[in-house]
């Protein structure tokens, strides 16, 4: 008998799977095939934006993926680093050999889990609860709780064409009959499809017409606990070509022969990540579409060719290829194709991850209408901590919209759900401005520390932090700069504007142009990079951050105002019938998530919170 | 929500009949017990029904009552109206029964609170209705009419699909930012974007000044020194058939004299602590405090008395009137002219109802009035005022903010205000954003 049996290798899987067992849980991880651990199916890159502030979270609260990436990455740079701290997010080019392979070791490192091969095609129910899993072989494994990552593996078909292929991505096997099961138990199940660009072998392709793309020429990493272990000066390159003209005129011309125009697809696919075919047709006046060649890994001769996703046949997608400028001569090594596979609708699972229908059951990653690994890790770590804690017979941990992005990631799924992949972008996070790259660990490694994923060095680490960020702010604020002649000048030759009488370095830090390595020419401090950046941040975005906690003060008010479980919406009287419908499909726990929902307007929420005043208050 | 209202739904003393309206649950056992006719709880929704209200055996007034049943009415509560013939008395008299019976005394706008608690209406909506039973005058009407049809929603709609338009596009240059081919947005292409949005909002905001004297009516000033007419002009200009004679408070703290329709706008007289008792505030407040009232007026009506030469309280008072805010009449023209006077003025007797005419005439150029009717989309309330400057401050805040932050720092104002045009509109849909983002750009890898 198992604590937590996980269904599925995949990034939720591992993280899934990592989570539960270091917190003390007897863990088995099920997979397909222990090869396809940690795969990376798409593309060859771990990050990007928003993105990669869901991996800083994930490696916060104690996940594996930002130190897997670290170790496994050729090419790493820091997106919008011109722009505001709110929004620069890390993406890596991660070797797809290399990453499956560390994060196998870390996982085969873990006394508490056990992996083993084996294909799922039911549970073991009982009055609603499940007890454990069944293989396809008919073998019964117990267990406490179940945690599903079954990714794009169920009743999975590839589709090229008019061809349709009952089979998981790169022709893996599928879960026939899972789905299904699911259904047959209360869950509804819904079609969604993604899609993949073609590889393309290295020889074949003339780079000489392409421009570089080039990592950063600083160090970066994303976990909180690693120094760069990679040498700056040997990153790998990927480059940047455009679709043109004949493209263009090819990709019209067999346009009905496309999987997806030619009507064979019934999944709905992601919007932001459109096939080839989708952005022609639907951005008919754009002359070119951008595209990037990026390496697989560096013992691979594959490169992926991104915004080249497609369904077409064939030979057709040799023609498209071969338009392009570089590709002529190109060797399509595997050729694009769209997956269409069984999901779970999201609003039937609750803020824990765990299933309103089936107790003991936990779902992540793309099995909850998500597309991407980072998006699937860091639901796969919230469901290997919230399965524990269930055991643990603790509180589940639910992380807020002003807390992670993985917050808002989970609330969107569990209150809006979702008609397409979600994918997570910057614009979806009223709060970024507090939910930055650099202060994810300030965020949550506390949290990670109270469930036990972070180890007492760890955690004496963030103590040391957040303490030299204080005496720092509090040195700023007493010290003064004494502007004499020396001063002036250091100010004239930086082209500087001087202050007029003796200042604090507090003040001084708050001008925009004014830098802690400027201010270094005066003075010395001798604390961390990371300590200085938080308080240069902190100190320059004052205005803003003050407002930004504010308003999340105001919604946490309204968080706190809870939706009692047994509440029957068919009780309250005079709410529209769209929004009496999607309140009682969706449960909100809370008024502000009732008011999050779409369909759900001001009106609506007004009689339901003078409702429950009126029913649960009386005595107020 | 569970108590029953009535308020009287038509002004007292206006008109032929006068009309009570009950709401609540208990409205048809309410009424039925003071109503001689029809047994009330038996007839059927939206029927009319004759009878008379009684207090015990005595017949209070002969009434049409209209039953109208949960949830087809505008609470969607059970709703009685009664069809009194309009007397003070026999009004007050219905009102006190109901209240004997149960019934509460309905707080200012509680029946339209309780159509949009009920999701009988959206919260513009609800705001309408409210000017709509306010409304005494024509335009008053046509702009109550044109919110309920959704012209000012529908402004403000286009308004927030510009802000959100910009937002996008400032928001995918952050969640791609990769793609050269997509315009960057920078403080140099945002700010001048910015300022025609800020004017944008600037001249609603004004043509939101033009609603309040659509809602609330123009308030004119008359001053002048004792005995050269002043009561006798506004006497005449209220004895007119057409005047509205009512006691409302109004924005200011003066009380309004009385209020006639000009050219389909109320046009209030402001009673400038007695007027009208022969007081004469220049003398007593002296030309300071006289100086209150004549700011607070949107237009002043100065009368000087024709026959004596001009005092030097009347050179002061002149003086302290900005000319574009003034009329100046001079009254008793039946008299010899004594006066003489470098400004424009009306000349006119009062008691022979000479100039009026003129001076009514006056006050419309004055006042634009025939312009502020072209355009009907006003914002009508103080709470979508307030709303739209909160947004238009937001604005102003990026633009200043933009000067030392980058972009999508700034971005946080502009979202700002988005969110408060959502708020007048009653409708924040969380997703807009992030689908303007995928139907403008091309994205994806």
């Amino acid at each position: 008998m198992y604590d937590v049996i996980v269904v599925g290798g995949g990034h939720a899987g591992c993280e899934a799977s990592n989570a539960a067992s270091k917190m003390g849980m007897k863990t088995l991880l099920l997979t397909m095939n222990k090869n396809n651990i940690a795969d990376m199916p798409c593309n060859p890159s771990i990050g990007g934006t928003a993105k990669g502030v869901i991996v800083r979270e994930i490696d916060a609260l104690g996940g594996l993926m930002g130190i897997v990436a670290d170790k496994s990455h050729f090419q790493i740079k820091m997106l919008n680093n011109s722009k505001g701290p709110a929004v620069r997010s890390l993406r890596a080019q991660a070797d797809k050999r290399v990453y499956p392979k560390v994060m196998l070791e870390y996982l085969e490192n873990n006394p508490n889990l056990e992996i083993k091969e084996g294909l799922v095609e039911d549970l073991i129910i009982e009055d609603n609860k499940v007890l454990g899993v069944i293989l396809n072989n008919g073998e019964k494994i117990y267990s406490k709780t179940v945690i599903l990552t079954t990714g794009t593996y169920l009743k999975s078909d590839i589709l090229r064409g008019s061809d349709r292929t009952p089979s998981g991505p790169h022709g893996e096997g599928r879960s026939n009959h899972l789905s299904d099961n699911l259904k047959k138990y209360g869950l509804n199940i819904i079609r969604l499809k993604t899609g993949t660009p073609p590889r393309i072998k290295k020889e074949s392709i003339d780079f000489s017409l392409m421009s570089e793309e080039l990592g950063d020429d600083t160090y970066h990493t994303f976990s909180f606990d690693l120094k760069p272990v990679y040498d700056i000066n040997k990153q790998q390159k990927c480059y940047l070509l455009y679709t043109n003209d004949l493209t263009k005129e090819i990709i019209n011309k067999h346009l009905k022969e496309s999987a997806m125009y030619g009507g064979y697809v019934t999944g709905v696919g992601p919007r932001y990540c459109p096939s080839i075919e989708d952005k022609i047709v639907r951005f008919a006046d754009k002359e070119r579409h951008q595209l990037f060649l990026e390496p697989e890994s560096i013992y691979y001769d594959e490169w992926y060719l991104q915004g080249f996703s497609t369904s077409m046949p064939e030979y057709v997608q040799e023609e498209m290829v071969h338009s392009l400028k570089g590709l002529e001569n190109a060797i399509i090594t595997k050729y694009a194709y769209a997956i269409e596979y069984d999901a779970i609708s999201p609003l039937q699972i609750n803020a824990s991850l765990e299933n309103k229908v089936l107790a003991n059951l936990f779902t992540a990653g793309q099995i909850n209408g998500t597309s991407g690994y980072e998006e699937a890790a860091g639901q796969g770590l919230m469901a290997g901590i919230n399965a524990s804690l269930k055991i643990k017979g603790k509180d589940a941990l639910v992380l807020l919209r002003s807390e992670a992005y993985i917050g808002v990631l989970i609330d969107d799924l569990v209150t809006k759900g979702i008609t397409d992949p979600y994918r997570m972008l910057t614009s979806r996070a009223e709060f970024r401005l507090l939910l930055r790259s650099d202060n994810a660990d300030l965020r949550l490694r506390e949290k990670g520390y109270e469930v036990g994923l972070i180890n007492e060095e760890q955690h004496q680490r963030l103590l040391d932090k957040i303490k030299n960020i204080e005496l720092l702010k509090t040195e700023l604020k007493t010290k003064k700069l004494v502007i004499d002649k020396d001063v002036r000048k250091v100010f004239n030759d930086y082209n500087i504007l001087i202050p007029n009488k003796n200042i604090t370095y507090e003040e001084l830090l708050k001008r925009p142009e004014i830098t802690f390595d400027f201010l270094k020419n005066f003075t010395t401090f001798n604390y961390d990079d990371e300590v200085l950046e938080q308080v240069e941040i902190a100190l320059k975005y004052e205005g803003y951050i003050n407002k930004s906690i504010k308003e999340a003060e105001k919604l946490l008010k309204i968080e706190e105002k809870q939706i009692p479980d047994d509440i029957d919406y068919q009780n309250v009287k005079n709410i529209a019938s769209e929004a009496r419908q999607k309140l009682s499909e969706v449960r909100p726990r809370t008024i502000a998530q009732a008011a999050r929902i779409s369909g759900v307007n001001p009106a609506d929420i007004a009689i339901l919170a003078v409702y429950l005043k009126k029913e649960y208050n009386k005595n107020e | 929500m569970e108590d029953t209202i009535c308020a009287i739904a038509t002004s007292l003393g206006v008109g032929a009949i006068s009309i009570i309206r009950v709401s609540g649950k208990d409205t048809i056992n309410i009424v039925n017990k003071i109503f001689k006719g029809k047994d009330l709880t038996k007839v059927q929704s939206h029927t009319i029904h004759y009878g008379y209200i009684c207090d015990g055996e005595e017949i209070v007034d002969e009434v049409l009552v209209s039953v109208m049943l949960a949830p087809k009415t505008y609470t969607k509560e059970d709703i009685i109206e009664i069809n009194s013939h309009g007397s003070i008395n026999a009004t007050n008299k219905i009102m006190e029964l109901l209240l004997d019976n149960g019934c509460r005394i309905a707080e200012p706008g509680e029946f339209t609170k309780r159509a949009f608690l009920n999701g009988r209406i959206d919260l513009t909506q609800a705001e309408s209705v409210n000017d709509l039973i306010n409304a005494s005058s024509d335009n008053q009407r046509k702009l109550a009419l044109n919110n309920l049809q959704g012209t000012l929603t529908k402004r403000i709609r286009n308004f927030r699909k510009e802000l959100v338009t910009l937002m996008a596009s400032i928001e995918v240059n952050i969640d791609y930012p990769e793609y050269d081919d997509i315009e960057v947005m920078t403080k140099e292409t945002l700010i001048p974007r910015l300022n025609k949005l800020k004017d944008e909002l600037k001249s609603l905001i004004m043509d939101s000044k033009n609603s309040r004297i659509i809602n609330e009516g123009i308030n004119v000033a008359i001053v002048g020194r004792p005995n050269v007419g002043k009561s006798s002009i506004l006497n005449k200009l209220l004895d007119e058939k057409k005047a509205i004679v009512t006691n409302i408070a109004g924005t200011t703290r003066d009380i309004v004299e009385g209020s006639i329709s000009l050219n389909g706008f109320k046009v209030n007289f402001i009673d400038t602590a007695g007027i009208r008792k022969t007081t004469d505030i220049v003398e007593k407040i002296g030309v300071t405090k006289s100086k209150k009232v004549i700011k607070d007026a949107d237009l002043v009506v100065v009368v000087l008395n024709g026959n004596e030469k001009l005092t030097l309280d009347d050179e002061k008072l002149i003086k302290n009137i900005p000319s574009k805010k003034r009329i100046i009449f001079v009254n008793k023209s039946d008299l010899k002219l004594k006066i003489s006077l470098e400004d424009n003025y009306i000349l006119g007797n009062s008691k022979e109802n000479l100039g009026l005419d003129s001076l009514k005439n006056a006050i419309i150029d004055k006042l634009n009035l025939e312009n502020i009717t072209k355009d009907m989309t006003y914002i009508s309330n103080v709470r979508q005022i307030d709303l739209l400057k909160k947004a238009l401050k937001s604005i102003e805040e990026a633009l200043n903010n933009l000067v030392i932050m980058p972009v999508d720092i700034a971005l946080i104002d502009v979202k700002n205000a988005w969110n408060y045009l959502g708020e007048i509109t009653g409708e924040v849909y969380q997703d807009e954003l992030i689908d303007t983002l995928f139907s403008n750009f091309c994205l994806g890898k």
